[in-house]
């Protein structure tokens, strides 16, 4: 029976021990990316780690684009389900409109943004009648990790609405009508029903989307590329652009194994969080 | 108070929806738009044309990139369905150290950002030769959807009595009997949401795809829009063309298959 689990672990060795462990390898090197000669250059990589500007703002930009989503998506995420969970005439509607945007490719919705935020777009021609007021809303890369954030949240938030949904139809009614009859009030409800029975409910949706938004590279891709300069970077987008662009293979495994700790540490500092919180609402 | 309750509801629900069908009404509206109608976005164009979507299949390679995505979705979906339940029998069923550590370490994988890895896994395909080959993009997409797969199937199968297993043990069924038999006839409902979500990572993916298939012929349906958008920045309406042909087909299969995309949704996300 045990044989069963061969394919899989087979899968598992080629193509993530023996890359990770050549990872770790490469990290130590100058690897240019395809020439078959390349130097250990010690620890070299990871002290320019640490004092590169660019790595720091990519850094910066990924704990936003991570956590800003993650925050965006649980608060509208539980609202819009709050919001959709009783019955009435289009519910169903409205749940298949907000879902829909969760199957289309980040990398082509990531296009279809473009249309709104470029010079001459939706978002221009709504607002500003001429060219001259018109503001160029991804030439600024702050502005630009900020947008980036809300797409990915808007577009996204459909998952944790569907999480939270199913929170919501595991609570029992009679809980609510107990409550009621005690006399109190919707946000006493909320708080003292609602919320501490939804705890798995968020524990999911919190972890979804925290790994979700912290591997963001697509839509980054799609509209700035990581520009203006660096300003946009995520750490994805940086190890794409430090591999391919500037050809330097060995600081991007360099890149690329620093952030696999962080958000491994961030994550499970956030599941532990949040199975306590879970526990001590049992 | 619940009647009460629905009348500030619609205003709320249809300006959502407002907000998120909009996208797709700009999208339609610039992909029917002639080039020279400079007419703002927002307007639906007077005189539709089919000019865009013609010109978009032609120059940006669309129908070969739709084949490769759709053999390499296929191949991708049916393998991790195959791998991921017949490794999660054994995981599902013993409780041991070795099956504790595979689950761990396949959860683990979720975790990995494509990101940390991206470098030494592109170097190694290229060691074996799977760059441009669909082989390559279908191991990698499987080994990183496995995990999915093989967290839905342990917690379908654990669910599943083991009276069953022990009757077909009994009639002197050994352990692949049983799981054929026995095992693989329920795993219906739980296969469902497999194929649908690890069928939409599959189609949508892009980081991987863009490192591996970058020849012409062998691009997915991703990576040739992101190439024609490129190459065709002066002509925005026939990339929106292009876009809109890439996110049809996904649109009408979840509209057709809404209730399983919903179902797959929930029980890959809650144990």
């Amino acid at each position: 029976m045990y044989s069963f689990t061969i394919p899989a672990v087979i899968l598992f060795i080629m193509f993530v021990i023996i890359p990770f462990s050549r990872g770790i390898f490469l990290s130590f090197t100058n690897w240019n990316g395809y020439s078959k000669s390349y130097r250990i250059v010690g620890l070299s990589n990871f002290i320019r780690l640490f004092t590169d500007q660019n790595v720091r703002r990519a850094l910066i930009n990924t704990l936003i684009y991570g956590i800003g989503s993650t925050l965006l998506q649980n608060i509208f995420g539980l609202a819009f389900a709050i919001l959709l969970n009783k019955k009435f005439r289009g519910r169903d509607s409205a749940r298949t409109v907000i879902y829909l945007p969760v199957m289309i490719a980040p990398l082509l919705m990531g296009y279809i943004m473009y249309f709104f935020f470029t010079l001459d777009g939706a978002i221009n021609q709504l607002a500003f009648s001429t060219a001259k007021e018109s503001i160029d809303w991804l030439a600024n890369g702050k502005r630009g990790v900020v947008i980036m954030t809300l797409i990915n949240s808007w577009q996204f938030v459909g998952i944790s609405m569907v999480i939270y949904l199913a929170g919501l139809q595991g609570i029992p009614s009679m809980y609510y009508e107990a409550a009621s009859l005690d006399g109190v009030h919707r946000w006493g409800l909320f708080k003292n029903i609602t919320f501490p029975l939804l705890a798995p409910a968020i524990n999911s949706a919190v972890v979804i989307n925290l790994i979700g938004g912290l591997k963001l590279f697509d839509v980054i891709m799609a509209l700035t590329k990581g520009g203006p300069g660096y300003d946009s970077h995520s750490l994805s987008t940086l190890v794409n652009r430090t591999y391919f662009g500037s050809e330097n293979a060995g600081f991007a495994s360099a890149i690329g194994l620093v952030a696999f700790i962080l958000i491994m540490i961030l994550s499970f500092i956030t599941t532990n969080g949040l199975n306590r919180y879970q526990e001590n609402m049992k | 108070m619940i009647k009460k309750n629905n009348i500030w509801r619609y205003p709320l629900v249809i300006l959502i929806s407002i907000i998120y069908l909009i996208p797709i009404y700009v999208l339609v509206g610039i992909s029917f738009k002639p080039q020279s109608d400079l007419s703002s976005y927002w307007k639906f164009p007077s005189s539709a044309t089919l000019h865009n979507f013609l010109y978009a299949i032609e120059k940006g390679h669309i129908f070969t990139s739709i084949k490769n995505s759709i053999i390499i979705t296929a191949f991708s979906i049916f393998l991790i369905v195959l791998i991921g339940a017949i490794t999660s029998y054994p995981l599902a069923r013993k409780n041991v150290k070795f099956t504790r550590f595979i689950r761990n370490f396949s959860l683990a994988i979720m975790m990995v950002p494509p990101l940390s890895i991206l470098v030494p896994l592109y170097a190694t395909l290229v060691d074996y030769h799977g760059i441009n080959q669909y082989w390559g993009l279908v191991v990698t997409l499987l080994t990183f959807e496995l995990p999915m797969s093989i967290f839905m199937f342990t917690n379908f199968i654990k669910a599943i009595p083991t009276a069953l297993d022990e009757a077909a043990q009994i009639d002197g069924a050994g352990p692949t009997r049983t799981f054929y038999q026995i095992i693989l006839p329920q795993l219906k409902p739980v296969t469902a949401s497999v194929i649908i979500l690890s069928g939409i990572h599959c189609w949508n993916d892009y980081q991987f795809s863009l490192y591996i298939m970058q020849k012409t012929s062998m691009k997915t349906i991703t990576v040739a829009i992101s190439s024609f958008f490129s190459q065709e920045s002066s002509n925005l309406n026939a990339a929106a063309a292009a876009a809109l042909i890439a996110i049809l087909p996904v649109v009408i299969v979840f509209l057709a298959l809404q209730q399983y995309f919903i179902k797959g949704m929930v029980d890959s996300a809650i144990k």
